[in-house]
């Protein structure tokens, strides 16, 4: 029979069994709308109550400012154009480093065209931000810094605690530059307490932690004002119009306690399991290199890189084989640009080009990846010989 | 649960083509050949290289032989390639001058758009292939 491996619970996860129990009975007999008077109404709206409060609990913070939303994509979009938007009168500057999430570049970008001033911050060849360069680029202008938590790509976790300690001190009894966090990867593996953080905004979403797709949320300090996105009805305080949808929020919520309940035996296991692979994989296979920081990674996260081959041709070898994995090439089908996340750590394009991403989640074990270990080496030796690049 | 049928990334025959590359040199050391071409650089993505035999009565290749570094896409376009001129006795060298990219594309029941300039590439490398053999024999003329 042919294996079935999955090694891509960085782009998404299956929905645990637990949390769909409970998320069925809002997409059948609790189908209110929340914002109805009648019992059936209150009964959704009970539920999203009970929901911010659960996460509210989880990042030690009070329930007042967590906005759902549908994505970490729109909660990243909320974060950083609701404070430029809010705040545009007090500076026009704002800060992010060069391998956030497209969420947050794109938005960037976007805010540049309409007259920001966006420093994109450089890491250096492991991913972490530099802190010296992040002070010298702070200003009176600063009124925005975004920065991931840990990265999608290499899963390089950010001191975050630092970048927090500097912009407090910087920014005296000020209530600027604002300081989000993109936390979507971290949770399940990371703390996600915002005293220990220091951050005044955190994006979290459903689907990287066997929630559901099209769930998440925004946390914002009560301090701070945002200018909602979207608008229509005043569910989420007036910050995000619609319909709430009770059966993802509940999903999402149920789905971060559980990983909050798991976390710290599972991502011991996963530990375990990636630093096996990793200390494997390096000695069978000549010219690999791992890519982004040895220790401060996420416990699931292996990101390799092997000179002379090409990443999408890898992945779609490793398809063949049941394996699931993806790629930072420059030649997908749909995308022609090598990641950007490895070019910021100074690699060529080349070396870009030729890397694999494994990311390992609760159904992978020890055996999963010594197939991997078995596969992996032929396909890459074939690839290599294949290729009009000798090393 | 009835399960949807899913088409894979490229077309059948690109997939046979990437999983059983025809014609690689996976070996160049005791291979000899008539001409030699290169094209592509791997900032690009790319890197295709293609050795031909050419039977130097008819001006047809007898023989070709390729190595890629890229994509799915791009190894299906060389594999490809070095079927077609050497099918049916060999492509005669001025046909295969004038071979165009598109004819590949067809023969591979299509490549998506951004992905096109993987058969142009097969196509060059080949080009050179032809024109290092013809300046081989101005030469020893």
């Amino acid at each position: 029979m042919k294996k079935n491996i999955y090694l891509d619970y960085a782009a998404t996860t299956y929905i645990d069994s637990e949390v769909l129990q409970k998320m069925k009975p809002y997409l059948t007999s609790a189908y209110g709308n929340a914002s109805s008077l009648y019992s059936l109404g209150r009964e959704a709206k009970a539920a999203i109550e009970k929901a911010r409060d659960d996460i509210a609990k989880i990042l030690g913070v009070l329930p007042s400012k967590i906005i759902f939303t549908g994505s970490g994509t729109e909660s990243d979009n909320l974060a950083i154009f609701g404070i430029a938007q809010a705040y545009r009168d007090y500076g026009n500057h704002v800060i992010i480093s060069k391998i956030e999430h497209k969420a947050v570049l794109e938005s960037a970008k976007k805010l540049e065209k309409q007259g920001f001033k966006v420093t994109y911050l450089n890491v250096d060849s492991q991913g972490s931000v530099k802190l010296a360069e992040f002070k010298k680029a702070l200003s009176k202008k600063t009124i925005l810094v975004s920065i991931m938590y840990a990265n999608n790509e290499i899963g390089t976790i950010q001191t975050i605690k630092e970048i927090s300690w500097i912009i407090k001190r910087f920014r005296k009894n000020n209530l600027l530059p604002a300081f989000h966090t993109d936390a979507c990867q971290a949770a399940g593996a990371l703390s996600l307490k915002i005293k220990d953080l220091g951050v005044d905004l955190l994006t979290l979403n459903g689907s990287k932690i066997y929630g559901p797709k099209g769930s998440g949320c925004l946390y914002v300090n009560k301090d701070y004002k945002i200018e909602p996105l979207i608008v229509g009805g005043s569910q989420e305080m007036g910050l995000r119009a619609g319909t709430e949808n009770t059966a993802l929020i509940v999903g999402f919520s149920e789905a971060l306690k559980l990983a909050e309940k798991l976390r710290k035996k599972e991502s011991q296991r996963l530990k375990n399991l990636r630093d096996y692979f990793i200390k494997k994989v390096l000695k069978i296979i000549p010219n690999a290199r791992l890519n982004g920081h040895p220790q401060k990674r996420l416990p699931n996260n292996i990101n390799l890189s092997f000179a002379g081959i090409e990443g999408e041709s890898l992945v779609l070898k490793l398809d063949q084989y049941g394996i699931s994995a993806s790629t930072g090439s420059a030649c997908t089908s749909t995308d022609l640009t090598p990641s950007h996340v490895l070019l910021a750590l100074g690699m060529s394009e080349e070396l870009a080009s030729a890397s694999l991403r494994l990311t390992l989640g609760r159904k992978t074990t020890e055996e999963d990846l010594d197939y991997v270990l078995k596969i992996l080496p032929k396909i890459v030796e074939e690839l290599r010989k294949m290729s009009a690049i000798r090393l | 649960m009835k399960k949807i049928k899913t088409n894979w990334l490229y077309s059948q025959t690109v997939k046979e083509h990437f999983l059983n590359p025809k014609n690689v040199l996976w070996d160049e050391k005791n291979y000899q050949f008539d001409g030699k071409g290169t094209a592509g650089n791997p900032v690009c993505g790319d890197v295709m290289m293609v050795w031909i035999k050419v039977d130097p009565k008819t001006q047809k290749i007898k023989d070709c032989k390729w190595r890629t570094y890229g994509c799915g896409a791009a190894i299906a376009s060389t594999s490809m390639l070095s079927m077609m001129v050497t099918e049916k006795g060999g492509m005669p060298l001025k046909k295969a001058l004038n071979l165009k990219p598109q004819e590949i594309v067809k023969r591979l029941g299509g490549l998506p758009a951004l992905k096109f300039h993987c058969s142009v590439l097969g196509q060059a490398a080949l080009k050179e292939a032809i024109n290092d053999y013809l300046k081989k024999q101005k030469r020893k003329k």
